[in-house]
């Protein structure tokens, strides 16, 4: 992992077993499949789950600071507190959690590397114990913005190619031939991709494992498609949990300094009145 | 407990790549059925074989996977 520009971001899975229930350690699993937890779990580990507990449920938007801090809270964990977060989905989830308290301002938060798929194929142990933890009083920071597109910088983005879209769905999804991953809801009127943007599917940042790919690898791929850290770049995908898994590859691995996660997405774009879409695999915008 | 004999495959169902991931906990099979691209989960399904578990997992993606809608581009 020495390659990358923040390793430290990064932990492997024999760390991981090694000082998972370090006291100044809180292993998390966040999955896209919420029930994978009760399965077995990396021991000593706590879930979070991201559709009731990593947003807010009434409006559609992260966490509150103060949701942050009850979650900080609630989990045991204090500013000083190594965070490491695993999931399914080669950390999809465990990215958007990562995001989210990076958001807030948490100083050592890093991903497991390889996620669960990895901690499950080395046949390492597996707990369906949910540890207890001692409640603290979590103070986060104020919510660090630079993180996070918003609408009108993507719209303003796309029409003066002033930053690098970066769509990391499946190819299917960024021509418009579908509108959500296949098997799951369609979340969105109109397919297509946001004019300008370019089509690096977060998938291919990984290997076999799971584990991310080599930052040369890295560098190819996205220097390939003119995302080299020379402009700012939007990463979004359809509801901001692929894009944050990218966000974290750019951000930390490759280490641009601007890139942001635009967590409305397709779902916001894809509903928009008016908004301008471009079908299929051109790159250039239609107006 | 561990996962043991953790095995991946690739199939196609409903003209769609789909990815099989099955392993063993204790005497309980466990199968994950994901689809290739982008790699969400479709299914969990559990058995007391490796084939009854991806059997029922191979069942469930399928009638999933046959309510994607493909548009013209």
């Amino acid at each position: 992992m020495a390659d990358y520009s923040h390793p430290e971001t990064l932990v492997s899975t024999d760390w991981a077993a090694s000082h998972a229930t370090d006291p100044n350690v809180r292993v998390v699993e966040v999955d896209v499949d919420t029930k994978a937890y009760d399965e077995g779990h990396v021991p000593g580990a706590i879930a979070w789950a991201w559709n009731t507990q990593l947003c807010d449920t009434v409006r559609r938007d992260i966490l509150s600071k103060e949701q942050f801090e009850e979650l900080m809270s609630a989990s045991g964990v204090s500013p000083e507190t190594t965070l490491v977060i695993y999931g399914d989905n080669n950390n999809w989830f465990a990215a958007w959690a990562l995001w989210q308290a990076k958001i807030y301002g948490h100083a050592d938060v890093r991903l497991m590397n390889g996620g669960r798929k990895k901690w499950l194929a080395e046949g390492r142990e597996l707990s369906t114990s949910v540890p207890s933890v001692q409640r603290t009083t979590y103070h986060a920071k104020a919510a660090d913005l630079s993180l996070r597109a918003f609408l009108p910088q993507v719209q303003q983005a796309s029409a003066a190619r002033s930053s690098g879209l970066v769509d990391v769905r499946s190819p299917q999804e960024y021509t418009g031939e579908i509108l959500a991953p296949p098997g799951l809801p369609e979340t969105c009127q109109r397919g297509g991709h946001i004019p300008g943007a370019r089509s690096i599917p977060w998938g291919k940042a990984c290997n076999d494992d799971g584990t991310f790919k080599s930052a040369d690898e890295l560098r190819a791929l996205y220097g390939g498609e003119g995302i080299d850290g020379s402009k700012p770049v939007i990463a979004y995908c359809r509801i901001g949990e692929r894009s944050s898994h990218t966000w974290f590859v750019l951000k930390y691995l490759l280490g641009f300094d601007h890139v942001t996660n635009y967590d409305g997405s397709w779902t916001e774009w894809g509903n928009l009145v008016g908004a301008n879409v471009e079908k299929g695999a051109a790159a250039s915008a239609k107006g | 407990m561990n996962a043991e004999e953790y095995q991946e495959r690739q199939v196609e169902l409903a003209g769609w790549p789909v990815n099989l991931a099955s392993y063993r906990l204790g005497a309980e099979w466990h199968c994950k059925a994901d689809n290739v691209s982008p790699g969400a989960a479709l299914t969990r399904t559990t058995g007391a074989t490796r084939e009854e578990a991806e059997e029922k997992a191979v069942k469930r993606a399928e009638e999933l996977l046959a309510r994607t809608k493909r548009h013209t581009v």
